[in-house]
């Protein structure tokens, strides 16, 4: 049986290369993969609490965040190539039309 | 025996999210994607939880893994970020600030394996689908409702204008 410190350090360890991935890299795709990591990462402590407490509460939302996450990247990746056939180009740093 | 199993399927996960994080095709980063969620979904089988692990391969590696090589072959990226960086000073910021937040992460895992841990009741898989189906009907149908809602999104998103 392994403790499920061991869970809550890798998902820490995966949630972490997640979002720096969000951070240094330059291409929508890559970056929205790793939010996808990010993600995952966060399903996995959620797997580890539930275990942990020995409620089913952990994978009822492990599963919700399945979908919710299935719905994001369809509207994601939409949004992204609707972008692409605008601009042409996809290169995260073109999008600062909405920045202050 | 569970820990040697446990330390290579970490090693994997790792790894290939390095893999993502470092390749500049993005078709690579997607199949190291993939065996990192397939490795994730070898972690929820080593804890027993089978129906998640077969829910993460199918919705995960399956279904959404397809729809982003979708996106990567129409789109066909790739020469964008071979370039010389116009930001490259503040993009290595992410290694310190990755590092505090992985120091942080870290402290909250060590606090919280302190608190005494309670003997966890089995729930197997039929017991929690009772649960799904019974006290998280309302979220279950929700998620429906919010699946059509993705679906007639993406169908206006990708309509081509005339």
């Amino acid at each position: 049986m392994i403790p499920d410190t061991y869970y809550l350090a890798l998902s820490a360890v995966l949630f972490t290369l997640g979002i720096v991935g969000v951070v240094i890299r330059r291409n929508p795709l890559v970056i929205f993969m790793s939010i996808e990591l990010a993600l995952n990462a966060a399903n996995l402590a959620l797997v580890a609490f539930g275990q942990r407490s020995g409620t089913p509460q952990g994978q009822m939302l492990v599963l919700f965040v399945m979908a919710v996450a299935a719905a994001e990247v369809a509207v994601g990746l939409a949004i992204i190539v609707a972008i692409f056939r605008v601009r042409h180009r996809l290169s995260i740093d073109d999008l600062s039309l909405m920045r202050w | 025996m569970a820990l040697i199993a446990f330390l290579i399927i970490a090693g994997i996960a790792v790894g290939s999210a390095l893999g993502l994080l470092l390749r500049r095709n993005p078709i690579h980063g997607a199949l190291f994607l993939v065996a990192n969620l397939g490795s994730i979904a070898a972690l929820y089988l080593m804890m027993g939880y089978e129906f998640l692990a077969f829910a993460q391969v199918i919705v995960y590696a399956g279904a959404i893994m397809v729809l982003f090589l979708f996106a990567i072959f129409v789109l066909i990226p790739g020469k964008e970020e071979t370039g010389p960086d116009p930001r490259r000073a503040w993009r290595l910021l992410a290694a310190p600030l990755g590092i505090i937040l992985l120091v942080e992460l870290a402290l909250v895992v060590v606090a919280r394996s302190a608190a005494p841990v309670p003997p966890p009741s089995p729930m197997g898989f039929p017991a929690s689908m009772a649960v799904l189906f019974t006290d998280y009907l309302l979220p279950f149908e929700l998620t429906s409702v919010l699946l059509l809602a993705a679906m007639i999104g993406v169908l206006l998103l990708a309509r081509r204008r005339a």
